[in-house]
């Protein structure tokens, strides 16, 4: 491995980590709760969470019928 | 700022000694905000019922291991490729095949309009082949090359037009690619390892994907400066699948150390982890359902786990498969699933009603 090559790769890595390091961050109970609150937002939506109505599978005959 | 040779091992040093500390403050800055776990939080959110899923549809077209899929727009119909040059959409009842001059499609995926897809692995190019359901028509004399990479083609996704392409590569980086010219117009250098996995930010959240790889590393990239703006490092091997939840805040990663985690990215930390000490295979593929509060895991060891994404805790185990589940995706209107699999198949299902 050249040195030239590894100093250069260091200093690339060092402005990268300085960059992170400078992201705003929010408190983990505050993003938590905003997660939770777009489940519960769009659980009735969710057909996997709460199941479908009967002829509304894509993959049975096509019938025209509303989904939320 | 140049290096000074006759300085280089100084410099060497001082560089080692500064990034060991800037990523030691990192850490701290990261744990300050650690106030909570995600599973506490959810304490007071229902718990999910026991739920029931059944397989609507088993498609067998392939013949060999399916690799990979993905969901057209439009809900009805999916493409799949497989370890022997294949690829396969499938419309109701019609499947339409083509083959491909590689072996192991490891990519494929759909054009936003439904009139394109794009695919590629062992060739290291990504094309893309405009659909026709003509039988009569060859698709593979339309196909257009788009990316050229340096070793295999893992994943690529189309932007939120027909007109551009991003890829990830086992060379190591991932690339925005211009469909109509092929010319090359952003790449995205940083992982230590191969790229397995990519997946870009629902539209709303403006220009970013995130990409995982044989370094351990999820990256969160800017599409247009390229840079890497947020890159996390808690998984123990290498990471297969990336998805990100539906508000765009957070992004869910699979790897073959047998576990799945949630990481927020506002809160720019890992939040949850998804294991059992009974689930020793690696997760090949994530996603979630619409809401985000489901999160559907295929394993190496034929099976599907999920996961409530609140609670941390597994809801149901899905079996069926008869070899690894390599690929996993819920459809666009979240109402199915479809998992494909080295049995040669491919499995949609949905809840039963």
């Amino acid at each position: 491995m050249s040195s030239g090559a590894s100093a250069s790769a260091l200093q690339r890595l060092v402005e990268q980590l300085k960059l992170e390091a400078g992201v705003e961050r929010i408190k983990v109970s505050q993003a938590a709760a905003e997660l939770q609150q777009y489940c519960v937002q769009n659980a009735c939506k969710d057909a996997l969470l709460v199941g479908i109505p009967a002829g509304s599978n894509p993959f049975r005959e096509p019938r025209s019928c509303a989904l939320l | 700022m140049a290096t000074d040779g006759l300085h280089e091992n100084e410099t060497l040093a001082s560089l080692k000694s500064e990034a060991e500390s800037l990523k030691g403050k990192l850490e701290e800055e990261r744990a300050k905000l650690h106030d909570v776990e995600l599973h506490q939080v959810a304490e007071r959110v229902e718990a999910l019922g026991q739920f029931v899923m059944k397989t609507r549809r088993t498609l067998k077209g392939h013949g060999n291991k399916v690799l990979c899929m993905d969901w057209c727009k439009d809900k009805r119909r999916i493409v799949s490729s497989s370890q022997v040059r294949r690829i396969c959409c499938v419309t109701g009842e019609r499947e339409h095949a083509v083959t491909m001059p590689c072996t192991w499609v490891m990519a494929c995926a759909y054009a936003p309009s439904g009139c394109a897809i794009a695919c590629g692995g062992l060739d290291n190019k990504c094309s893309v082949y405009p659909l026709t359901f003509d039988k009569n028509e060859n698709m593979a004399a339309k196909k257009k090359s788009v990316a050229m990479h340096t070793n295999y083609l893992s994943a690529c996704s189309f932007t939120n037009s027909d007109m551009q392409i991003l890829t990830a590569s086992g060379d190591g980086t991932c690339a925005l690619w211009d469909v109509e010219s092929g010319q090359l117009l952003q790449s995205f250098h940083g992982h230590g390892a191969d790229v397995l996995c990519l997946d870009l930010a629902p539209s709303e959240t403006g220009n970013t994907f995130v990409s995982g790889g044989c370094d351990k590393k999820a990256m969160v990239w800017d599409m247009r400066s390229g840079q890497c703006v947020q890159a996390f490092e808690t998984h123990e091997s290498d990471i297969n699948s990336v998805r990100y939840y539906p508000s765009g805040d957070a992004f869910a990663s699979g790897s073959d150390d047998a576990t799945c985690r949630l990481y927020d990215l506002r809160a720019d930390r890992e939040v949850a982890i998804y294991s059992k000490e009974s689930i020793i295979f690696g997760a090949s593929s994530v996603d979630f359902s619409l809401s985000g509060r489901l999160l559907f895991a295929g394993y190496n060891d034929y099976t599907i786990n999920v996961w409530d994404v609140l609670k941390g805790a597994r809801v149901s185990i899905l079996f069926g498969h008869e070899n690894r589940v390599s690929t996993l995706r819920v459809s666009p209107d979240g109402t199915a699933f479809c998992s494909g699999s080295w049995d040669h198949t491919l499995r949609v299902r949905e809840i039963w009603a």
